[in-house]
């Protein structure tokens, strides 16, 4: 048994003797462990599965720790992580679904298919759930745009994205992008699908029934993708472009055929389990299906549609070739599952078959090439309690004084600096490159607080962001974590919706250092935190590690993906300024906090001290404040102050209200301060005047410090500080700033 | 009044232009497989945008070979309605029931925003119920859109009043600013912008309204007129 396939392969003892398995990042004592659960020493293709099985991309032996700290449940959790995404209910026996995934590895090396197959699998992660997918978002990060290959990464990623979910026909609602240093040569490429299901037609990733027949279904193998999952798993290097080959291509076309045709076998009611092919292709969906089943699974390697002669059982495992899944039905149901992709033109070919002995047993040519036992390759991968220490850049950070900078007194120049950094400009380039509506059901459109989509054949909505300010994670990482949670909420419920759940990204450094694992356990425990206090559990999720460059970690980015439910498409609302003569109101209080602020970026041209603080209590009470004005009907625009403060936000709205706006902040803070300070907990609320005295005086009554501080009118942007002039023009200027900044850059 | 709506591989529209129709004129609606090889029954057929096979070779080129494109050519000669939005124009051209061709976007890059329309002749089923010159905001959201035609064809199209609608601000380097055209008998149009993505003033517009109702209404006339006589 286990005899070589090809001769080009090392043996089990060649592997063993001249430890080739650290070349797939198996250390000495994993590897013993792994002689332990077979009993006798792997051989190529074995030490290949459990190379994969075990990279922390699938098996999270870095991160766990740490997983089990968030809030998982809730009374809408219908399923939080575990299978391909999260579910959660939105009445009427409908729920949504919801996953994030990064592709920053392969998207550094080859930006438009490392990209565009981050979207593919993110979609496939929710049609194997049986859900329609109804929108997808992205949250990208870049260096600083001014280097050519900062500038090659963002219009191959955003090409590459717009390139897949286009073809697919998936809307892109929604997204962030920032540029900054540390993302220099390791761009951040965070995909999130959003989909809608019935509560019955929920589908699990099992391999059920002893005898079932296990089905493939998409495009052959190829050669493509051999071990991206432990390519994700390691630190970019200069020897990372000869890994090319480890970035798949992506064909949406294919991917939309597999879809349809999979969502119609789902909807016939005959599927026993079903799950996608993503990192680890055939090997990972075939072990964590018998896994969660507690089954066993034979593999006919011959059966396996392969794109290229003379495959042998460890490429076909380790492939991660796209558009694949791996479903199970009863016999008497294949018929009919062949017929339905027959008909969609789809190749589905018969691999498998459920085993009851929980082994993952791999046959080609007539012989057994692998057997391995499934609990160990899913469940038995060691979790490594990394060692953490406080880093001494943060210690340095907290006797920096950040009101102590020269006064800047150019308020107009200031705000034109920020609006004109890639980060605050308006992201038109790009979401104009992206369908945002198709489908027919985008009721917010990109560039407002948060994306609502309409639920078809009810007045429901579903409201869609993503969000982290990686310098202030770096900063404080617990302090920033509970910041990308809160704002995100903020950005849910300006748009008029409660806040669901969340899914996240993480994506950090190398965990071996310990600042940076460190880094980790502080801003999970900050997210953690405010996950519970505003009851927005997570449901699911994806770690990015060993983010790296030549001039270190990236900043620490755990990207939040919220959804929340608009009860009433009547509550839907934007950031834009509505009617001549709507009164502006300002809620929350505005300290001096310029940490890891745009405003310091830009104008003082650093990222230090402290970044703003965030009181979850009284973060809670704006959000439920805030939403309940909008219920009331009371609010015609909603903006959450983010990058850039109140100066950003209010021009923000004028501009696209394409109205001016007359406003005057008294404060006893310096004017630069009180314009560009970005203390959270934040909303710029405007009310037709007819309601304004109704809104303020609710507000009030909940506890919330709110500010009349102006008006919308006529065509001009004027702001003064205590009645002293500090920014005026017309709105066509700034929005000129604002919308040209980011072509002119790509130019 | 039955319309059809039809279902390419990779087709995405198809349940927008579904829905519009629905939604804009309650007619009996039917989804209509590529290999469909009669569309008798029908007295509208909408070919809607999307990737039909992936735009795999140019957009609509491997469309056109679809069984059902021979009975779309049938209906049209017959004189019955026949509707290509985005992709489907695309596919007509490709089929040569529209003349010219889209090419690739002057910014090589694929575009998605409102724009606005002019409608440029109201005497055709698809504009019945607009005023000439009446500005309409309809969504593109393609990467060739490019409109090009020889000098005798452009004549010929401004000649018959072929040309149904310009763009006021051209997003694409379409040639005379030109969103959508008909055939000589004025049955077969192809237009870029997404009329079905424009029947809801929740999602941004419902200017693309009347482009059912004009149709439903030619019909009307066309039947009630068959019917006195």
């Amino acid at each position: 048994m286990t005899q070589q396939v090809s001769a080009k392969e090392p043996t089990a003892q060649q592997i063993a003797d001249q430890q080739i398995y650290k070349q797939f990042g198996v250390s000495e004592s994993e590897y013993a462990l792994i002689c332990g659960f077979l009993g006798r020493q792997p051989n190529y293709t074995e030490i290949g599965v459990f190379s994969v099985m075990w990279s922390e991309h699938c098996a999270y032996k870095n991160s766990k720790p740490l997983l089990r700290r968030f809030p998982v449940t809730g009374e809408r959790v219908l399923m939080g992580p575990g299978e391909g995404a999260g579910i959660v209910d939105i009445g009427d026996n409908q729920a949504v679904v919801f996953k994030i995934e990064s592709h920053n590895h392969p998207s550094a090396v080859e930006p438009y298919q490392g990209a565009a197959t981050g979207v593919g699998g993110i979609i496939r992660d929710i049609f194997s759930m049986g859900a329609r997918p109804v929108a997808l978002l992205n949250s990208l990060r870049f260096g600083k745009l001014e280097s050519e290959r900062a500038k090659y990464l963002f219009e191959h990623v955003v090409s590459g994205i717009a390139g897949y979910g286009n073809c697919i026909g998936i809307p892109t609602v929604a997204g962030e992008v920032m540029f900054d240093e540390s993302y220099e040569g390791n761009p951040l490429v965070n995909a999130m699908c959003v989909g809608l299901i019935d509560h019955d037609k929920i589908q699990r990733g099992v391999a059920k029934g002893i005898g079932n027949p296990v089905f493939y279904v998409g495009p052959p193998t190829g050669r493509d993708g051999i071990h991206g999952a432990t390519f994700a798993s390691e630190e970019l290097t200069a020897e990372t472009e000869a890994k090319r080959s480890a970035v798949q291509v992506g064909d949406p076309f294919m991917e939309k055929l597999v879809m349809e045709s999979t969502l119609e076998l789902i909807n016939a009611g005959i599927v026993v389990g079903i799950q996608d092919m993503g990192a680890a292709g055939l090997t990972c969906s075939s072990a964590e299906m018998a896994s969660k089943a507690g089954n066993g699974l034979e593999l006919y390697l011959d059966e396996v549609p392969q794109r290229e002669p003379n495959m042998t059982a460890y490429e076909m495992m380790l492939s991660e070739s796209q558009e694949r899944m791996l479903f199970v039905v009863e016999p008497k149901d294949e018929a009919q599952a062949m017929e339905i992709f027959e008909r969609w033109g789809v190749i589905c070919a018969k691999v498998g078959k459920v085993t009851d002995d929980g082994r993952l047993r791999l046959i080609h040519n007539g012989e057994v090439v692998g057997d391995m036992p499934v609990q160990a390759l899913v469940d038995e991968c060691p979790v490594y309690n990394k060692p953490s220490a406080v880093p001494a850049y943060y210690t340095a950070n907290e006797s920096i004084d950040t009101t102590r900078y020269e006064e800047v007194t150019d308020l107009n120049r200031a705000l034109e600096q920020v609006l004109a950094s890639p980060t605050v400009a308006s992201k038109e380039w790009v979401y104009n490159q992206y369908d945002h509506m198709v489908r027919t059901s985008t009721a917010v459109r990109p560039g407002s607080d948060a994306a609502v989509v309409l639920v078809d054949g009810t007045r429901k909505g579903l409201a869609m962001t993503t969000d982290c300010n990686g310098r202030y994670v770096y900063l404080d990482p617990e302090v920033g974590g509970r910041i990308a949670v809160s704002e995100a909420a903020r950005n849910i419920v300006c748009s008029g919706a409660e806040p669901l759940a969340i899914t996240d990204n993480l994506n950090f450094g190398s965990p071996e250092k310990p600042d940076i694992f460190w880094q980790m356990e502080r801003s999970v425990d900050g997210m953690a935190e405010a996950c519970r206090e505003l009851n927005t559990p997570v449901i699911g999720g994806n770690v990015s590690l060993y983010n790296e460059n030549k001039n270190g970690a990236i900043y620490p980015t755990p990207v939040v993906g919220m959804v929340g439910l608009v009860h009433d498409t009547d509550h839907i609302t934007t950031q834009a300024f509505k009617n001549e003569g709507d009164v502006i109101f300002l809620l929350g209080d505005t300290q001096a906090e310029l940490g890891g602020s745009e405003f310091q970026y830009v104008v003082h041209g650093v990222t230090e001290g402290r970044p703003p603080q965030l009181n979850l209590a009284t973060e809670r009470t704006l959000l439920h404040t805030v939403l309940g004005a909008i219920q009331q009907g009371l609010v015609a625009s909603a903006h959450d102050l983010s990058e850039g403060g109140l100066a950003a936000a209010v021009t923000e709205s004028c501009i696209s209200g394409n109205i001016g706006a007359s406003v005057n902040f008294a404060t006893e803070l310096r004017p630069d301060f009180a314009l560009f300070s970005e203390s959270q907990s934040r909303i710029l609320l405007t009310a037709s005047a007819s309601h304004a005295e109704a809104l303020a005086t609710y507000v009030r009554e909940q506890g919330v410090p709110v500010q009349q501080i102006g008006t919308v009118q006529g065509s001009d942007l004027t702001i003064t500080v205590n009645g002293k002039p500090a920014i005026a023009g017309p709105v066509s200027q700034f929005a000129k700033v604002w919308k040209d900044a980011i072509p002119c850059l790509m130019k | 009044m039955n319309f059809a709506v039809l279902v390419f591989p990779g087709s995405n529209c198809d349940i927008d232009c579904y829905k519009a129709v629905e939604q804009t004129v309650g007619q009996p609606v039917d989804y209509v497989w590529h290999t469909a090889t009669d569309l008798s029954k029908y007295d509208c057929i909408l070919i809607p945008g999307g990737f039909s096979y992936g735009d795999y070779l140019r957009s609509g080129a491997i469309a056109r070979f679809a069984p059902v494109m021979a009975e779309v050519a049938k209906a049209a000669a017959a004189g019955k309605y026949v509707m290509g939005i985005c992709n489907g124009f695309q596919v007509l051209t490709e089929a040569g029931l529209l003349p010219g061709a889209l090419r690739r976007n002057m910014s090589l890059k694929f575009r998605c925003h409102s724009t606005i329309l002019r409608v440029e002749n109201n005497k055709t089923a698809f504009t019945n119920q607009y005023e000439v010159g009446e500005m309409i905001d309809i969504p593109i959201a393609h990467g060739e859109g490019n409109y090009y035609c020889d000098e005798a064809t452009l004549e010929q199209l401004k000649k018959n009043d072929q040309i149904i609608f310009r763009y006021s601000d051209n997003p694409n380097g379409s040639m005379e600013d030109i969103a959508g055209i008909c055939n000589e008998q004025g049955n077969v149009l192809g237009l870029m912008p997404h009329p079905e993505r424009a029947v809801n003033q929740l999602l941004g517009s419902e200017d693309g309204k009347k482009m059912f109702t004009s149709i439903l209404n030619a019909w009307r006339e066309q039947h009630d007129a068959a019917s006195i006589g």
